[in-house]
């Protein structure tokens, strides 16, 4: 069966292990990344959705990238306990970008 | 076409209107491909956004309830409270195929399908704000998956639509203006050859009549 895992600072992911996932805490993005590393190596595809901060994707967003075009796993920004500063919608835009040419969101 | 060698023979004339007829069809398929594509991509992109939005608002009304729950709690309570999880969450992914694209489908299934069972902590000792925090986050946390879902499927799509824009290109711009290139090198150059043929031909009849008969015309 696969699992889940959340990858973010201690307070953000305590909330998500009661839930039930896997949650991995970094204390800065360099751990973060090997972290990610580590999770996505350990064995195949046993991890499909990883969470990870938002003020720690930001800096390892080379790592993340190279998730983008192959389908399994699922690498999601979801934002921190300071609030959301936008990281995921500049995803959106990226990605959107990337297939149309241009920003057609119009934001 | 100048630069590429082509040898003006009929056959390899044959061969390049075959080319070209292939070249169009392709690019007539990979467009409607890749209107298809785009379409499908808008709608998901559309739906990624909205799910994004609740997500983030989600996550962070369950946070600040998490926060206040801390402020109450010590935090040795707080971590003793929510380190033996309850609850567990298998995940189970399958594909679905759009437009020859494998998009992930994942299903997931929680050991705990009460939703009041989700607290992993009696409630004697913890305070209603852990509860409410907790309660959020489990509300938000399907949206969470959804929002996976939606998001790695529009990766994909971006990906694909990225290459088939680009051949769709290639071809109407390189190898199509390219092969009608060459095909029309080719005819001229024999239509030339033909024509020399033809000049030749009748001033060889000229010298023969010449010959045979002193004949001038």
């Amino acid at each position: 069966m696969l699992k889940i895992a959340v990858i973010g600072g201690r307070d953000t992911v305590m909330g998500f292990k009661a839930l039930g996932l896997d949650t991995f805490a970094a204390e800065n993005a360099a751990e973060a990344g090997k972290l990610l590393r580590s999770l996505t190596r350990e064995s195949e595809d046993e991890y499909a959705i990883i969470y990870i901060e938002e003020n720690f994707a930001a800096q390892i967003q080379a790592e993340i990238d190279r998730f983008k075009d192959s389908p399994s796993p699922a690498i999601i920004v979801i934002p921190g306990r300071e609030g959301s500063s936008g990281l995921g919608l500049q995803a959106l835009r990226a990605a959107v970008e990337r297939a149309v040419g241009t920003n057609i969101l119009g934001d | 076409m100048a630069g590429t060698a082509v040898t003006p023979t009929r056959m390899v004339l044959n061969q390049l209107k075959g080319r070209l007829k292939t070249a169009r069809r392709g690019h007539k398929l990979l467009k409607d491909k890749r209107d298809e594509l785009m379409r499908q991509f808008m709608d998901v992109v559309k739906q990624n956004k909205a799910l994004r939005i609740r997500v983030e608002e989600g996550l962070t009304q369950a946070f600040a309830s998490l926060q206040v729950a801390s402020s109450i709690m010590s935090p040795e309570m707080l971590e003793q409270a929510l380190l033996y999880p309850r609850q567990s969450v298998e995940l189970g992914m399958s594909f679905k195929n759009i437009m020859s694209v494998n998009v992930p489908l994942y299903s997931f299934t929680t050991r705990n399908n009460d939703p009041s069972e989700i607290y992993p902590y009696g409630f004697a000792q913890t305070s209603g704000e852990l509860d409410d925090a907790l309660d959020k986050l489990a509300r938000v946390f399907e949206d969470m998956l959804e929002l996976a879902q939606v998001e790695k499927t529009m990766q994909l799509l971006a990906e694909e639509i990225e290459k088939t824009r680009r051949r769709v290109n290639a071809l109407e711009y390189v190898m199509i203006p390219e092969l009608e290139g060459n095909i029309k090198y080719i005819s001229m150059k024999l239509e030339e050859n033909e024509n020399a043929t033809k000049v030749r031909l009748l001033k060889v009849k000229e010298m023969v009549l010449q010959d045979a008969h002193h004949y001038k015309q």
